[in-house]
């Protein structure tokens, strides 16, 4: 098989989210690239949460879309480093987010002034509102939190900051 | 490979113990908050067990360690395989062990060897959303109703004589060959005991004198309770052994 790199950037870039199937697994920032030896492709994730149960799905759904695209030798290597942060959602993944129904993160990644710091103001993806309270620090999926708008009176995820 | 084993069993007992409580939840949120805490702890037991299956080598996999080991190989803290209880238990047991992970963590991403300092710069985002929730619900109940602050000073009462085990190096701990690998954990003692000792006062609680302080999971001397948790967690390795997916 001849070997074309930017095809197989194309297939990999496409592969969506099983939790948040808006999102490519590039704009939530967890593919990171692939290395190639003859016809074997290793692909390459960064998992969100340690414990994160979509990885297997998402193991799955880049093996069968590369299949789809004629590549049958495919591996895909779960990396902890580069560790992945919510910094690492792009600006388009922001976006999809919100349209989705899902806050995106309002600041920059986790640090220990978190542990003593003010709640933030999330923004209600619905109605713009800033008059939000958090009704949980867990939400859906590890990597959510859950909140309520008082003003547009719906519940809301936010994908909290990491 | 030990030393990996050893925070490894941690996560995972806890992980377990957590799990215990899916579908049991005083409300729904809290029962999704619990869960999701014991999925991160059970993912960061899986990157350690990986780890150490990799360094034992000859064909270990990470679910060697969980499933095919009996309770004296395990070398947990007795803190994380006590019972549930009732939800003040499982507060202040959570609250103790966050109080020694965070810190415990923060210090093994300065260890020289190179992948416990990536597991830990990536699980202490998670360990700190755990501290964050453990103390709110500290302080929630404890400076609650006479009910709340009376559970959760029964809890504490109990449970404190397991809190200091973490801090007490075990002769693995202690070994030279492990030094700047190992967190010195006596070193971390002093951090930890001020995070729990501000959240305990803001809570209104009183922090009981120990007075037999308990310890031996290090050297696989544990409680009555670890059987009880590897009989329902390798029930079904040890009915069809080898059964896989």
């Amino acid at each position: 098989m001849v070997e074309n790199k930017s095809h197989i950037e194309e297939v990999l870039r496409n592969v969506t989210d099983p939790e948040i199937p808006v999102l490519t697994i590039q704009e939530l920032g967890i593919y990171q690239g692939f290395e190639s030896e003859g016809d074997k492709i290793t692909v390459l994730i960064t998992p969100t949460y340690t414990g994160c149960p979509a990885m297997d799905m998402i193991t799955v759904n880049v093996k069968s879309a590369m299949e789809d695209a004629g590549y049958k030798n495919v591996v895909v290597k779960l990396v902890l480093s580069p560790i992945w942060t919510t910094d690492m959602i792009s600006q388009e993944g922001h976006r999809k987010l919100k349209e989705y129904g899902i806050a995106p993160p309002v600041e920059k990644t986790t640090d220990s002034s978190f542990l003593s710091g003010e709640e933030k103001v999330v923004p209600c993806p619905q109605c713009e509102s800033k008059n939000t309270q958090l009704i949980s620090q867990f939400g859906s999926t590890a990597c959510k939190a859950l909140y309520k708008c008082n003003d547009c009176l719906e519940p809301f995820d936010y994908f909290k900051c990491y | 490979m030990k030393y990996v084993l050893q925070l490894a069993d941690n996560a995972m007992i806890l992980g377990q113990r957590l799990a215990e409580w899916c579908g049991h939840g005083p409300i729904l949120e809290q029962d999704i908050a619990i869960t999701n805490i014991s999925l991160d702890l059970i993912g960061e037991a899986r990157v350690l067990y990986q780890y150490a299956a990799e360094i034992e080598g000859g064909g270990k996999t990470e679910d060697d360690y969980p499933y095919k080991r009996d309770v004296r190989d395990w070398r947990n803290l007795l803190l994380v395989e006590q019972p549930n209880g009732h939800f003040g238990y499982t507060i202040v047991r959570q609250f103790m062990f966050d109080c020694y992970h965070y810190f415990h963590l923060k210090a093994m991403a300065d260890s020289k060897d190179e992948r416990l300092a990536v597991i830990a710069k990536k699980t202490i985002k998670e360990a700190t959303y755990h501290l964050k929730y453990s103390s709110e619900w500290m302080i929630r109940l404890g400076d609650g109703t006479e009910e709340s602050r009376s559970k959760m000073q029964e809890a504490l009462d109990d449970r404190i004589r397991f809190f200091d085990e973490a801090f007490i190096p075990s002769k693995l701990e202690n070994d030279e060959s492990l030094k700047g690998i190992a967190v010195d954990c006596l070193s971390i003692r002093d951090a930890a005991w001020t995070k729990f000792t501000e959240v305990c006062n803001t809570a209104t609680l009183t922090i009981p004198e120990v007075k037999f302080p308990q310890k031996g999971g290090k050297d696989g001397m544990h409680t009555e309770h670890l059987g009880f948790i590897l009989a329902e967690l390798q029930f079904l390795q040890k009915s069809y052994p080898n059964s896989n997916w």
